[in-house]
């Protein structure tokens, strides 16, 4: 998505991160339609974590994820999202914070 | 893993966690401080604006060796509408103290300069560590934690949960509810840099002066939010926040919230010319005194972000952190001096100590401001922001109407927009939330 001249992509391209691959730390549980909250994360994530598919289901790749918690607010309560903290040591990694 | 016993485990290196560590390992306790990031602070994101006297009752000489960026001398509050902004500034040379009183931080540095500090203090700390479960006894008092290492089982008398907004622990261990989506703020920055000089210049200041700017607006587009821009040696914090409640309700993009921000013709020469390098987000604890949970119980304390310990109206957090983690560690300290058990009765000390600090009264003092202001947030945060840069413009702009039709036009606007009634209730809420 273009924001203004710049790319989401641009902004997390400047973190560091340490992404656990193949453990996800946030999935999103398999769903027909997703509610109010959740169709809002593929707005409101700051790091557009979420995405609509084509077939209209909500989907997450975490990798970009900083790990502020929006999501497990709106949607951890309702099952929708299952939420737990990076292993120790990985995930995002703020150079100033 | 660890085979011993602890007097403590403290649970995540912030301002609060640190705070209690210290304090409970320079009383001689045994302490183990976990955390989850690669290094303390690698998780943290703050503003961020670190208030000197609060860090003084833990280390006074801290201005020895810790990293601050800028005291402040100046602070502007801003009310913007999409052209302009109103602004009250107080810059006094007052501030120039031998002790300055406000400084800004960049939390990575700081928490790795405290944690140095904990553990000199005599603290173990294990970062890589994420703390997965509290462990409880038969009693249901809390015993230890479990981690994500092997055999990752670890006992102490107390748990200090210092594990910031989200606090997955003591939440799925129901010993507090999870924040509510009208309860935290979601907060997006950015950290731009720019040459110390040309921080200087654009913001006048001398070196190692600082100057802050917080701002509400159409800015957060109707929502609850603040803007904030903090200068540091050679950068510039730019930020928001804005509830979560009114993200989900209005599917604003806090990236794009951002940006208008960044555009806005009363920001964007500030940060001309300067390199983005870090782009963060984090939630901040917004529902004040009638947001609080249970603090302690057999065996635990909860501390700092965790605890919803930030007072919005006057953008404090961290030295709240810093103060509960502090007197929690001192009530525990006391406990364990009087060879008492660390049962919920026992640790209520925690509670009553922070009673009696400024941390709870101000909070009790603001205990309806977030109500007020979030219910009625396009008001707040749209209408009489436009309205007042209306009528500066209307008082500024000399073009050959007669004054009295200028605040008569000024009057009405402000009656059109919220009736006689409505601006009435609103002076009489506010008042009333202020008190």
């Amino acid at each position: 998505m273009t924001i203004a001249g710049s790319r989401i992509e641009e902004k997390l391209y400047q973190n560091r991160y340490l992404v656990d691959s193949g453990r996800p730390h946030i999935k999103v549980r398999p769903h027909q339609k997703p509610s109010a909250n959740l169709l809002a994360l593929t707005r409101v994530c700051p790091a557009q974590c979420y995405e609509l598919t084509d077939e209209g289901q909500v989907e997450i790749t975490a990798d970009g994820c900083m790990e502020c918690g929006t999501c497990r607010i709106l949607c951890e309560a309702s099952g929708e999202i299952e939420w737990n903290y990076p292993r120790g040591g990985f995930g995002v990694l703020f150079k100033f914070g | 893993m660890i085979k011993e016993k602890f007097d403590a485990i403290v649970v995540g290196a912030g301002m609060s966690g640190n705070a209690a560590a210290y304090t409970m390992a320079s009383q001689g306790l045994n302490v183990l401080q976990l955390e989850r990031g690669e290094y303390p602070g690698s998780k943290n994101v703050q503003g961020a604006i670190m208030y000197a006297n609060m860090l003084e009752k833990i280390i006074p000489d801290f201005r020895d060796d810790a990293p601050l960026e800028r005291h402040l001398v100046e602070q502007r509050l801003w009310v913007m509408d999409d052209t302009s902004h109103t602004g009250i500034h107080y810059r006094s040379d007052d501030f120039n103290e031998a002790k300055p009183n406000r400084y800004t931080i960049i939390r990575a540095q700081f928490d790795k300069w405290f944690s140095r500090k904990v553990r000199e203090a005599g603290a173990t700390v294990l970062c890589e560590t994420t703390v997965t479960e509290l462990v409880r006894d038969g009693k249901d008092k809390v015993v230890g934690v479990r981690t994500d290492r092997a055999g990752g089982e670890i006992f102490a008398d107390v748990v200090v949960l210092a594990e910031g907004v989200c606090g997955l622990l003591g939440t799925r261990a129901r010993l507090r509810q999870m924040p509510r989506p009208k309860s935290v703020a979601l907060a997006v920055k950015e950290m731009h840099f720019l040459p110390e000089e040309v921080i200087e210049q654009r913001f006048a200041l001398k070196a190692g002066e600082g100057c802050v700017i917080e701002a509400v607006g159409t800015i957060s587009r109707s929502m609850a939010g603040l803007g904030f821009l903090y200068t540091n040696k050679e950068s510039i914090s730019l930020g928001i926040g804005c509830l979560v409640s009114d993200f989900a309700s209005t599917m604003e993009s806090p990236y794009v919230v951002l940006e208008t921000l960044k555009n806005h013709p009363s920001i964007r020469p500030l940060i001309a010319g300067s390199e983005m390098k870090e782009y963060a987000a984090h939630l901040i604890p917004e529902g004040g005194y009638k947001a609080i949970p249970q603090l302690f119980g057999d065996g635990w304390v909860v501390v700092g972000d965790a605890a919803q310990l930030n007072n919005a109206v006057h953008r404090e957090g961290s030295n709240l952190a810093m103060t509960s983690g502090r007197i929690a560690a001192e009530a525990i300290v006391q406990v364990k001096s009087r060879k008492r058990p660390m049962t919920k009765q026992n640790l209520a000390l925690y509670k009553t100590m922070l009673d009696k600090s400024f941390v709870i009264k101000d909070l009790k003092k603001y205990k309806d401001m977030p109500a007020l202001l979030h219910t009625n947030s396009r008001n707040f945060f749209t209408t009489y922001p436009q309205l007042m840069s209306q009528a500066a413009q209307t008082f500024m702009r000399v073009d050959g109407t007669p004054k009295i039709d200028k605040e008569k036009a000024t009057t009405t606007a402000f009656i059109k927009a919220r009736s006689r009634w409505g601006l009435l209730s609103d002076v009489v809420r506010l008042a009333f939330a202020w008190r």
